[in-house]
């Protein structure tokens, strides 16, 4: 385990290994997203209250629910790079930002549009989709104070910070439907005790949660890589990939 | 299968907009966020086979002269 963990710390042993990673995860991530959604959008039932518009389901929570789990990951190596000063985890870091942005985006963009024919409104100053664009204002602000910095360590350290602070949101992102209870429904899927869903619905939700985190896991892989073969194109070990393909 | 037409999929009971709006606005950025790493790696992959050759060919030309 531990001289994994040191691996994963050496550009050219984790840019191999995410190589293969990458080559059976983009398959695997396509063909779940598009059987998710086939399901959900075909094959799942309408829902008794809201009709059919309540297929948005299958995009809203897995998008919100990975951009929450993605923020800890951006956090866990902002801390990582800033407690042992480690450079792959600050590459993570800045990976994760503008993934988080997007997956951020995405839920807040298909809410509102799920909300006017639920609510009758695209937006309300709710807690939970308050707390969530304070999310996306974290991500974008990671990404935005990185490229404000000349000096890219400097950049990298405030960066850390930055995404360390923000985690006080995510506690209050969760809670927000049961501190202030508003339009926002609360949580459908629980880990303990029984679930307010029906399994022909829940089934392709998770199976949806399930590709929304292998495509988080995807694209900051990509987006690693591509910035691991910027940094390093002076470095031996590339030269000779370069050279070998 | 849920619905009996292909109208009945693209109209949705009058939610077919929200809908597949929804959707449309979620796969797009998502290709996109897909694509860009790829194509930037391409970029950077590109550029070092580009630098590689020059650097090949400098003592090459040195010698000719």
């Amino acid at each position: 385990m531990w001289t994994f963990i040191h691996k994963m710390g050496s550009p050219p042993w984790f840019f191999r290994f995410s190589g293969v990673v990458v080559q059976w995860l983009l398959p695997i991530t396509i063909g779940l997203l598009l059987v998710g959604a086939a399901w959900g959008l075909l094959v799942a039932p309408p829902d008794f209250r809201q009709g059919n518009s309540y297929r948005i389901i299958y995009i809203h929570v897995p998008a919100a629910v990975v951009a929450l789990a993605g923020y800890y990951v951006m956090a866990f190596a902002g801390a990582v790079s800033l407690i042992w000063r480690i450079k792959m985890a600050d590459v993570t870091m800045r990976a994760a930002a503008p993934v988080g942005a997007v997956l951020t985006a995405v839920a807040l963009i298909t809410g509102a549009i799920w909300g006017k024919p639920t609510w009758g409104t695209w937006w309300v100053w709710d807690a939970r989709i308050t707390s969530m664009l304070i999310l996306l204002f974290l991500y974008l602000g990671v990404v935005a104070l990185f490229e404000a910095y000349e000096n890219k360590t400097a950049a990298a350290r405030a960066c850390a910070v930055l995404s360390l602070v923000g985690t006080v949101n995510i506690p209050i992102i969760y809670k927000s439907v049961d501190w202030w209870y508003s339009l926002h429904q609360p949580a459908s899927i629980k880990f303990t005790g029984e679930s307010a869903i029906d399994s022909s619905m829940l089934y392709p939700l998770l199976l949806m949660i399930a590709a929304f985190y292998c495509l988080f896991a995807l694209t900051v892989l990509l987006n690693m890589r591509a910035e691991l073969v910027w940094n390093h194109r002076e470095a031996n070990w590339l030269q000779q990939l370069v050279r070998k393909v | 299968m849920y619905f009996d037409s292909l109208s009945a999929v693209w109209h949705m009971d009058g939610h077919g907009f929200y809908v597949w709006l929804s959707y449309a606005l979620t796969f797009l950025p998502v290709a996109i966020m897909l694509w860009l790493p790829i194509r930037r790696q391409r970029q950077h992959w590109q550029w070092i086979v580009a630098e590689q050759r020059r650097a090949n060919s400098r003592p090459a030309d040195a010698q000719s002269e």
